[in-house]
């Protein structure tokens, strides 16, 4: 591959420091991963191997305990998200990354279109052509037409699911971080999915994605990170001695 | 990306004042009364930016400093010491370094107040229409009919019924009084809006619908805002990065979503863990 990669992950590791309970909670350690424009990075591994935090740690929901984190903006420069300045990060959640989460986080009582439109909105489109292209998405993600107008709060898992894949594409990242994009979908929509990812990947969106099922790897994976759960800090210890 | 405000090492110390005051106050000694002389050290060393339409959290409990804080920025309050520069437009104000007028014309025409008490932020001797127009008349908006339909505008923006306007701000109840404080402080459409716990007290839906008119606001206008709350909902729903107060000091500071899922000082982590 002659192309540079949009973000390089080196070494990264992501501790928690508990005060109240006086513990150290290891969750990522030592991960090194790339990502490119145009393909997938799958991230693999067994429960609690820190897949999440490697994620959140890119976003900055996580503040890195170590290693770097280099994302290549549109403009060229190359940056270290693990330590960029705060107003960076919030320009670049704006413009360039997007998150899709497991769980939607919205207010009950905004409608569908409205949720989807708002990162559209964040970048300062108007109102009514943000939730036109907010529909296109809902469309294009099968969700019936006649839940657009309603909050998804009562909606199911699988259909809160497209609304919240739907927000975080509807802005045309440059890199997108997906955590298990299709945990909760059936079949029927879980391929809707593959092919809105295959489309995403020709138009030269960079995606890092946590999966679960080894198919789907297999299906759009172009290339595979395996994490490993870090040892316990007694683990640790007990090796050292 | 342009600046609104910088904010830089501002204190405010009531009392006499003394060389222990910063040494033996703050979170470490679990007080802001120095125990030398007995003043109160309500804020010391808060340093902060502010950027063109976004909202920053200032969150502490009761006592921690938050309110001191934005107080000085609106000249309610003298700092005992520090900077604060406000850039307005091509203009750049030293805003401790001006005079009261010139601080008066400021807090009057660029800047926006709301108090979580009404009592503060309008004149309740008046109508809530002669509030707005109060505001505007400083601003020299002086035509009858000009301050009329804007007060109008006003008012309906922030869901107040215009045909209430005559009526005083005590027939109003809680909620409809923070909305009449809102249209006045946006009266003259100023780029820095401070919002002292403003939704503190009120009903939950009332709380939630004015949650609601200031993003809209937010996203309408590019209003700067800075908002203090003790409500981690509040933080949550509105500011982009937050401040975490605790006697007197910032302990924390970052994007809000981090300090809430990633909190690194202990309080925080207590703080965070103990909402509801």
């Amino acid at each position: 591959m002659n192309e540079s990669p949009i973000l390089r992950v080196e070494a990264y590791s992501k501790h928690f420091d508990l005060h109240e309970q006086g513990k150290m909670i290891p969750s990522s350690s030592n991960v090194n991963l790339n990502v490119y424009s145009g393909r997938l990075t799958a991230l693999i591994g067994q429960t609690g191997a820190g897949k999440s935090t490697v994620l959140k740690g890119i976003y900055r929901t996580y503040l890195p305990s170590s290693g770097r984190l280099l994302y290549r903006m549109e403009n060229g420069y190359e940056i270290d998200l693990a330590n960029a300045d705060e107003h960076r990060i919030l320009e670049l959640r704006r413009t360039e990354i997007s998150f899709v989460t497991q769980f939607l986080h919205i207010l009950p009582r905004q409608s569908t279109e409205d949720v989807v439109a708002q990162p559209l909105l964040k970048k300062g489109m108007d109102k009514f052509q943000a939730r036109d292209i907010a529909r296109d998405m809902l469309a294009a993600l099968n969700l019936p037409e006649t839940l657009w107008g309603i909050s998804p709060a009562t909606f199911s898992g699988g259909e809160k699911q497209r609304v919240n894949l739907a927000r975080g594409l509807v802005s045309r990242p440059r890199l997108l971080l997906l955590d298990e994009p299709t945990a909760s979908l059936d079949p029927k929509t879980t391929e809707r999915v593959i092919k809105l990812i295959e489309n995403l990947k020709h138009e030269g969106i960079a995606m890092l994605s946590i999966f679960h099922q080894p198919e789907l790897v297999e299906r759009i994976a172009d290339d595979v990170v395996e994490l490993e759960p870090p040892l316990a800090l007694e683990k640790i210890l007990e090796e050292i001695i | 990306m342009d600046k609104v405000l910088e904010v830089d090492r501002l204190s405010k110390v009531y009392g006499p004042g003394c060389p222990s005051c910063f040494e033996l106050t703050g979170p470490e000694f679990n007080t802001n009364i120095c125990p030398v002389c007995g003043s109160v050290v309500a804020a010391h060393d808060v340093s902060f930016d502010l950027y063109k339409g976004e909202i920053l959290g200032i969150m502490g409990e009761s006592g921690s400093g938050k309110s001191t804080a934005v107080k000085c920025l609106y000249f309610d309050q003298a700092p005992s010491s520090g900077r604060a520069v406000f850039f307005d437009e091509s203009k750049q104000h030293d805003l401790f370094d001006l005079n009261a007028a010139q601080q008066r014309n400021l807090a009057n025409h660029r800047f926006g107040m709301v108090y979580q008490n009404p009592h503060l932020g309008l004149n309740f001797d008046i109508s809530a229409g002669g509030n707005i127009a109060e505001r505007l008349l400083m601003y020299g908006v002086s035509n009858y009919a000009d301050i009329r339909s804007r007060a109008t505008g006003l008012l309906s923006r922030t869901e107040v019924l215009p045909e209430r306007m005559d009526e005083l701000p005590k027939n109003f109840s809680g909620g409809m009084q923070q909305r009449v404080q809102i249209a006045k402080a946006l009266a003259t459409n100023p780029p820095l809006l401070f919002l002292d716990e403003v939704t503190t007290g009120l009903d939950l839906s009332v709380q939630a619908a004015i949650l609601d008119l200031i993003l809209e606001i937010q996203q309408e206008r590019d209003t700067a805002m800075i908002v203090v709350t003790h409500d981690l909902g509040v933080i949550r729903l509105l500011a982009g990065r937050t401040l975490v107060m605790k006697y007197g000091r910032v302990i924390e500071s970052g994007l809000t979503d981090q300090i809430l899922e990633d909190p690194q000082h202990a309080y925080t982590q207590r703080l965070v863990s103990s909402a509801l």
